[in-house]
């Protein structure tokens, strides 16, 4: 799962919906596997599949015309369950990014535990893109990690974006907190011992 | 000029990244078979035991059955799921609470129940819900399967700090009004993102009135406005609950920590970054009428109409009431409903199944309504026949099942058909939540009970 983010220029696969919770991503039914192997195929199921389990050509990951690594949805994405399955199935269907006006907590820290970027840009910027997507579904956008920004290539618009400088330092060298943590480790009994 | 969140968060702080997150010390880890597997492989990739086992608490909970426990569960790769915690647990030395044993129950009905949740304590788990145990007086939230795996590995976390939130709900509740409600109720005010970034205080005379029962189901759904956490500063109400639990401090110990926890409040001058005021008076008995829990209104308004939602989020707004075959500016009132539901980590507790009980007495089921009644624990399940209110329910046509999540996200058989209106008592009515196609409104275990004797949204002030 571990990979190097640098700069990525991609087309977006849009989802102009607000609350996209987590339950959407990947409903609860496909959560009992014991591994992290296959998420992907179900990211959105229901969405992407009928009822009667044929695809749904009007969801846009079905549609051709629409393609790329990153996903453009609508204010508080991944909101709802902690279930980290939902970065995993964004992961594993091959997305890198997820540009949005707003997020949920705990599923922005599972994006960037599992190496996906979450980029938060303004309403008008989301807005925007989303236009742009329409007017063209191959808009390309180009997402700059090193100098945090998100530039919008169809109108030239470019925001920049926050991250931390320690998360930003793991995603560009491929590392993960449980590194971190472990060669922390004296530093925790240390901290015991005193507390006691 | 301290909130309480920063006095028990600034004791918790191994070091603070620069530019980066804190390093959170963790007193509790809680653990159940659907987030944890991923965890665990985690440890063995890198060769890693379980940094400090006696504070991690397993238990499966989401995808056990609630009748039959004493069999095999018939799903094989939930079966898989459950038996690959308890390989886990056997291999890592860690406590278990197996499924069909005494112990068992949802885990956030179960920390609290068993004293191992208390003030002042850091608590996460692989589960959104975990801001229930913050009625206990202490930070706790959910957590991804990446941050089980460095608590497991750690026992800290890397987190930012989040921001600092209080709402007062003035007053006192009127009668019919549950602890369900003040939640329903603040969440649509806020939204479902209206806390995100933020750590709730509650307080506010409503919350000092209300029993640890209501502190859990408040807390429990938190997340549900965003916010990371939320709980309630601890007093007499809540030693009185912790005293003598299996897990709480005994003799000197109980003295002591009771010195200690009567200093978790927050300064009289402490600053919050937001601040916010509820009046009891204003909230009647609530339901839901959307896909999130923040689309809810009073039982005896109507659905808003479209101009009343801000234009970006009227296409969400449609798709969710075509999802539940409502129209705009609808009364729910009468509304025909087809299951109920009383359980979940936010109301599977005893004061649940007394409240549903006490409707109910002396009525029958409606015959069209499917009801599931599952206890929070097998705990629970003991007290309920304890007081005799099996008896009671079982006179009004309900039958008690055994314990687990159930359909509160349906990962067992408990699933909600396609279509189906279900009220119930759970945390959450995303789009499929109870079983694809199942429709969801949110209600407190009153206004379940009253559903279930009429068969349609009733207003159980009425009844």
């Amino acid at each position: 799962m571990k990979q190097k983010f640098h700069i990525i220029t991609s087309s977006c696969i849009p989802l102009p919906l607000e609350n996209i919770d987590t339950d959407q991503i990947i409903p609860a039914r496909f959560l009992k596997a014991t591994d992290k192997k296959g998420m992907g195929d179900n990211l959105f199921r229901d969405w992407r599949y009928n009822a009667d389990g044929q695809l749904n050509k009007d969801f846009v990951l079905n549609d051709p015309s629409y393609s790329g690594v990153i996903l453009v949805a609508g204010k508080n994405f991944g909101s709802g369950s902690s279930r980290e399955h939902a970065a995993w199935a964004i992961a594993g269907a091959g997305f890198r990014v997820v540009i949005s006006s707003f997020f949920a907590d705990i599923h922005k820290n599972n994006e960037l535990n599992n190496f996906v970027l979450p980029v938060v840009v303004s309403e008008s910027f989301l807005q925007g893109l989303f236009s742009s997507i329409a007017a063209d579904h191959q808009t390309q956008v180009c997402v700059d990690l090193p100098n945090q920004t998100v530039t919008n290539l169809a109108t030239g618009e470019s925001e920049h974006f926050e991250i931390n400088s320690y998360k930003k330092h793991c995603l560009i060298n491929g590392l993960d907190d449980v590194d971190f943590l472990v060669e922390n480790r004296n530093k925790v009994i240390e901290w015991e011992n005193q507390r006691m | 000029m301290n909130t309480l969140f920063d006095k028990i968060w600034d004791k918790h702080v191994i070091q603070v990244i620069d530019d980066g997150p804190t390093q959170l010390y963790i007193d509790r880890l809680f653990c159940h078979e659907v987030t944890s597997p991923q965890a665990f492989d985690g440890l063995r990739e890198r060769n890693l035991e379980v940094f400090r086992p006696e504070q991690v608490f397993c238990m499966p909970d989401h995808n056990i059955p609630t009748h039959d426990q004493d069999k095999p569960i018939e799903d094989s790769i939930g079966r898989k799921q459950v038996e690959t915690l308890d390989a886990n647990c056997a291999q890592f030395g860690l406590t278990e609470y197996k499924m069909n044993s005494k112990d068992n129950g949802i885990i956030h009905v179960v920390g609290p129940e068993k004293g191992l949740s208390l003030p002042g304590m850091t608590i996460v788990c692989g589960d959104s819900h975990t801001s229930t145990h913050g009625a206990m007086g202490a930070i706790a939230f959910g957590i991804g399967t990446s941050e089980v795996e460095m608590v497991l590995a750690s026992q800290c976390i890397l987190q930012t700090k989040p921001k600092s939130m209080r709402i007062n709900i003035n007053g006192k509740l009127s009668k019919g009004v549950t602890p369900k409600d003040v939640a329903l109720f603040i969440m649509s005010k806020l939204t479902t993102s209206g806390a995100t970034g933020y750590f709730v205080e509650y307080a506010g005379q409503v919350v000092r009135d209300m029993s640890m029962e209501g502190r859990l189901t408040l807390c429990n759904l938190s997340i549900e406005m965003g916010a990371r956490g939320g709980f309630v500063a601890p007093d007499e109400t809540t030693f009185a609950y912790i005293k003598g639990r299996e897990y709480a401090p005994k003799g000197e110990a109980w003295d002591k920590a009771i010195a200690k926890w009567k200093t978790l409040k927050s300064d009289k001058d402490a600053v919050f970054d937001k601040e916010l005021n509820f009046e009891a008076d204003e909230i009647e008995p609530r339901i839901t009428y959307g896909t999130n829990p923040g689309m809810g209104i009073g039982i005896t308004e109507q659905i808003p109409t479209a101009e009343l939602i801000e234009e970006n989020g009227r296409a969400s707004f449609m798709k969710s009431l075509h999802y539940m075959g409502f129209e705009p500016g609808q009364k729910l009132l009468g509304h025909p409903i087809d299951y109920i539901f009383l359980g979940a980590c936010t109301n599977g507790r005893i004061e649940d199944f007394r409240a549903f009980a006490s409707t109910v007495k002396g009525k029958r089921k409606a015959d069209n309504v499917t009801a599931w009644l599952v206890p929070g624990s097998w705990a629970v399940g003991k007290q309920i026949t304890e007081e005799g209110l099996d008896r009671i329910l079982a006179d009004a046509g309900f039958e008690i099942r055994q314990p687990g999540c159930s359909a509160c996200l349906a990962m067992n058989d408990d699933k909600i058909p396609a279509g189906k209106y279900s009220v119930s008592t759970s945390n959450r009515n995303f789009e499929g939540r109870q079983g694809p196609g199942a429709r969801t409104i949110l209600a407190s275990p009153l206004v379940a009970a009253a559903a279930a004797i009429t068969g349609k949204i009733t207003d159980p002030r009425t009844l």
